[in-house]
């Protein structure tokens, strides 16, 4: 029985946090630094680059979202080292700096004034030495209970709701009883299913700050939309595994925070949770965004249940993918790593599936790569509110 | 074997769970949170995943699945009739 003394093996960063992966990353600060980033990587066997197409004349809130989101990367336990690089010197040294208070190893390099070859010679340099200082780290025993854990689900469709997601819902009861930190989100897809997540909420404070980013949101969708949204929410894909309204999706959704868990607080996007229990993160419902700002608030392992068959996966957070859709088990079993389709014929019941996909979670925290690492998908996407300047 | 499964007793639909569900057939459907046994004879064809009206449903009825109100008719659904966005759509959006 997985509990609060089970012990996985894990690696004790300098800030006393614990991680399951071992990743020395080349962090661009912008678009531009892609290019240099992904050099080095080439370089350097062991690192990998974290490309993306922001971080230029942003400002206000959503430049604060996007340093938030790069510091809170490179700070994750899952990662051992990291190498920064920007195009010039202020924003790189800010990242670095965020980045550098979790006491692990960090380097940042820019571009103007040296160009690309010079960079990626530096630079190349620099993740060499991290990459071999990193290849030394060993796991040692630490508590499950140091296990930072994050759901969300994808491509979901009606057996979401009756098998996946309260496989995930059971696992992050046990869980919460066992003192781990655990996350939801995903505003908008709470839509009809508001109130019973306002329910379970901790304090009436508690409650009124979900309220206030659920009905944010809701005020966004609606300064925007120019349907009922059908097709994009709920999904053309969710559509086609048999989901109707948004009201059914997110019923199905909720599902995933259990019966027992209590609300203990919210955060704001890539924001880091100030101590164990259930915290609800305002966040998008698109797959790749959602679990990048996960990893960028400090979780370490990924719930990912799907019905038609989400194949998402992420750089540093290993995302595990629960499945009860026989078809989809079928059609797709290279992105299935915990198979609960049994549910569907009472062939186990809630409290073996969660218990099957806790082992997998230990399994996984103790090095074993899950589906999306093994193929190769690790979407990093970052989440933007508005235009640049 | 179960075709069908209804979140709780009181919902308006059931979700199909095997393949290949043709209409005319009688399926078993089971009520998890009650633990019970139900049959209905499908009028439709419905893919795996699809719903099925457990009771006949005139035109703006509230659906009710976990309980709760996942939206209305936008057309009237006989009892074992195929559910899904040609006759049934959000209340929200």
């Amino acid at each position: 029985m997985i509990g609060k003394d089970t012990s996985i093996l894990g690696y004790r960063r300098e800030n006393g946090r614990v991680g399951v992966r071992n990743h020395v990353i080349v962090l661009p600060v912008d678009d531009i630094s892609n290019a240099a980033a992904e050099a080095v990587a080439n370089n350097i066997k062991g690192t990998q680059a974290l490309p993306h197409p922001y971080g230029r004349l942003q400002f206000g809130a959503d430049l604060e979202l996007h340093f938030r989101t790069l510091i809170g990367t490179g700070a994750n336990p899952n990662v051992a080292a990291v190498v920064v690089i920007g195009i010039e010197e202020g924003w790189t040294k800010l990242i670095v700096d965020g980045i550098a208070k979790t006491g692990k190893p960090v380097l940042g390099y820019s571009i103007e004034g040296h160009g690309d070859h010079e960079t990626i010679r530096r630079a190349s340099q620099g993740a060499r030495e991290l990459v071999q200082w990193a290849s030394e780290k060993q796991r040692e025993p630490c508590s499950l209970s140091e296990l930072w854990v994050s759901t969300k689900c994808g491509e979901s469709d009606t057996t979401s709701g009756c098998g996946s997601n309260p496989t995930v819902g059971n696992a992050f009861d046990k869980l919460y009883a066992a003192g781990c930190t655990l996350v939801f989100g995903e505003t908008t897809e709470l839509t009809g299913g508001e109130h019973l997540v306002a329910a379970r909420c901790r304090t009436p404070a508690v409650k009124q700050q979900f309220m206030d980013m659920f009905n944010r949101y809701q005020e966004v969708i609606n300064r925007h939309k120019t349907s009922d949204l059908s097709d994009s929410q709920p999904t053309k894909g969710n559509i086609a595994g048999g989901l109707t309204t948004i009201e059914e999706k997110a019923l199905g959704n909720i599902q995933k925070i259990g019966k027992q868990c209590i609300v203990d607080g919210v955060l704001d996007k890539a924001e880091t949770p100030t101590g164990p229990g259930l915290w609800f993160m305002d966040s998008s419902s698109a797959a790749a965004e959602m679990v990048t700002l996960c990893a960028a608030s400090g979780y370490v392992a990924h719930f990912f249940p799907t019905g038609q068959g989400n194949i998402i996966g992420n750089p540093i957070l290993p995302v595990i993918k629960i499945c009860s859709n026989p078809k989809t088990v079928r059609t797709m079993s290279e992105h299935v790593d915990v198979d609960t389709s049994g549910l569907l014929q009472r062939q186990m019941n809630m409290d073996q599936a969660g218990d099957k996909l806790l082992e997998c979670l230990v399994r996984t925290a103790n090095g074993r790569l899950t589906a999306a690492e093994a193929l190769g998908h690790r979407e990093f996407v970052l989440t933007r509110l508005y235009e640049s300047a | 074997m179960i075709d069908f499964l209804v979140h709780e007793q009181g919902d308006s639909v059931g979700t199909i769970v095997v393949e290949g569900v043709k209409a005319g057939a009688t399926l078993t459907g089971w009520v998890m949170e009650q633990d019970q046994t139900i049959t209905l004879k499908t009028l439709s064809d419905i893919p795996i995943g699809h719903k099925i009206a457990l009771q006949e449903l005139g035109d703006g009825a509230t659906v009710i699945k976990y309980g709760v109100d996942i939206g209305r008719t936008i057309a009237p659904i006989k009892k074992g009739g195929y559910l899904h966005v040609h006759n049934v759509k959000t209340k929200r959006w």
